[in-house]
């Protein structure tokens, strides 16, 4: 509670600075003032040189080598497994199925599980703060199946409408579910478990995105009751190119596969094949073996720093943040303006300037934040406005880096 | 870097007070291209007169180095043949907008010379275009 009082006092970075090689740059000659997390996350030493080391000393194809090389790349390669199974609290390694990123993860419920059970007339139903990995594959399976997409609306103060999303699920009885834990470009948290219950009460499977969410904060599938959860390795200190399933292991085990390939089988005939058991039944191919390795380093990270204390810490950096934007009456904060229930993903726009053009600006004095629509144009469509710029910091954030992004607006603001 | 290195008050007047903003009634051409990475858009209609750009309007939302680009383009289009605008370059555009446009920027820039070519004139889809 101590560091939820902080509004004006200064706000040191959670994790050691000097961690990061990568935030001791300067560019164009000013400090690097690294605020786009929420797109990708700056990574440790210790994720670098796990990877670093795994590629000088034991790699080798996982699985089915006979030999010392292969058999600990095996062995790194499924102990991360279980070192992930216990950061989010599920049942077993079993329920973790390795994928590139969250989008992976979600087009490949929707191309599996989907295409089994969504059919004709079925009501699939999403938010409109949905990012477009969580929007298009839904549009995709409904093209194929005649399913019917219904959006939970997002209210004018940028949180979720939760009356609205209880009666749509008595409304519609939907089949499937599928909503972010923290929105990309509001920030807003929502109400989860409650929505998750609710769900379940009317007979829907709930797909929850955790890109944003599984990095701020701590994760307990089993308490939330998801039925799968997606995230991706990159936006929680981990490397690009490996993401993370987590599916109920009932509906695993009655699941197609994704993929085709090596390592998905159990027996291959000419006509016929039968899939190899969980977890390995839905990662064909070889796979990213020294990502895992660097996304584990990133989660043992995590896990010493404490999830909770990286939780407190965004707190503090978004109340901080949202606290000093208020200051400029020219911008305007698109999300709730208080930090309750929201994470450190803070949009905004500026009158009079563009948010590419503040993007730019704000580049001139070494500080890096997204300008777009941060792939989410319904949302934008929703509160009219073409792009955001987007501010979003992590455990290596401080209170100074969001003072320079606020005297940075005032300059750019003047230049307009 | 200095700021204005990019956004001089040549941009900045461009952006403030477009050139040739509107829309025409009847255009004989008229196309619309957006910038699929922001959103960005970018309208323009045409009006030929004895074979020359009689009038040109551009219309949408964007940043201060798309509307500016457009206001410029646009003005230059005026009296030009079909064939002159064919002449009218990429670098054209970016040596107006100024030298130091970086390559996350230059899509910005390009965009209303993107609806003169494709939309306008007609002409294909130049393949990687944003490798050079």
């Amino acid at each position: 509670m101590a560091v939820r009082k902080v509004s004006a006092a200064h706000i040191a970075s959670l994790a050691p600075r000097e961690d990061f090689p990568i935030l001791a740059q300067t560019i164009r000659g000013v400090p690097l003032v690294f605020l786009d997390s929420a797109a990708s996350s700056q990574k440790p030493h210790e994720v670098i040189d796990a990877m670093s080391r795994y590629y000088e000393t034991s790699h080798a194809n996982v699985h089915r080598g006979a030999y010392f090389l292969s058999e600990q790349a095996s062995a790194s390669y499924e102990n991360a497994r279980i070192t992930i199974a216990k950061f989010i609290h599920a049942r077993s390694a079993k329920e973790i199925i390795y994928t590139r990123n969250t989008t992976e993860g979600l087009n490949l419920i929707a191309q599996t599980w989907g295409l089994q059970n969504i059919h004709s007339g079925d009501v699939i139903l999403l938010t409109e703060m949905e990012h477009h990995s969580n929007i298009v594959p839904w549009q995709m399976l409904a093209q194929r199946s005649g399913a019917k997409l219904v959006y939970t609306p997002v209210t004018d103060e940028g949180r979720l409408d939760i009356e609205a999303y209880y009666r749509l699920v008595c409304e519609h009885a939907p089949k499937l579910i599928s909503f972010s834990l923290m929105s990309n470009v509001l920030g807003v948290i929502p109400p989860a478990k409650e929505m998750i219950a609710a769900a379940h009460s009317a007979g829907a499977v709930v797909l929850c995105d955790g890109a944003q969410f599984t990095a701020h904060y701590p994760t307990d599938v089993r308490d939330l009751d998801c039925d799968f959860l997606a995230f991706s390795g990159h936006k929680m200190l981990g490397p690009t190119g490996i993401g993370v399933l987590y599916g109920k292991r009932a509906l695993l085990e009655e699941m197609p596969p994704f993929l085709g390939g090596g390592d998905m089988i159990h027996e291959v005939h000419l006509q016929s094949f039968s899939t190899a058991e969980l977890p390995w039944k839905f990662e064909a191919g070889t796979p990213a073996i020294a990502e895992v390795i660097g996304l584990e380093a990133a989660i043992l990270y995590l896990q010493r720093l404490q999830m909770t204390r990286v939780a407190e810490h965004d707190h503090a950096i978004t109340k901080y943040a949202l606290n000093r934007l208020s200051e400029l009456p020219w911008a305007h904060v698109i999300g709730p303006a208080s930090a309750e229930d929201r994470g450190a993903a803070i949009s905004f726009t500026i009158d009079g300037l563009h948010p590419h053009d503040a993007a730019t600006l704000l580049d001139r004095d070494g500080i890096a934040v997204r300008a777009g629509h941060h792939c989410a144009q319904p949302l934008m469509e929703r509160f009219n406005i073409p792009a955001t710029a987007r501010a979003s910091g992590y455990v290596y954030t401080t209170s100074n880096e969001i003072d320079a992004l606020i005297e940075s607006l005032k300059k750019a603001h003047a230049v307009f | 870097m200095a700021i204005d290195d990019l956004y001089r008050e040549y941009i900045l007047e461009h952006y403030r007070s477009p050139h040739n903003k509107g829309d025409l009634l009847q255009p004989d051409k008229y196309a619309a291209y957006s910038n699929p990475l922001c959103g960005d858009r970018i309208q323009m209609g045409v009006q030929f007169q004895d074979g020359k750009v009689a009038d040109v309007r551009f219309n949408g939302n964007g940043c201060a180095i798309s509307q500016a680009a457009a206001s410029i383009l646009t003005d230059m289009m005026l009296g030009k043949t079909p064939e002159e605008l064919r002449q009218i370059s990429r670098d054209d555009i970016l040596e107006m907008i100024g030298p130091d446009i970086g390559p996350a920027r230059q899509k910005c820039a390009l965009l209303s010379l993107d609806v003169l070519r494709k939309g306008i004139l007609g002409e294909p889809e130049a393949e990687d275009e944003e490798l050079d």
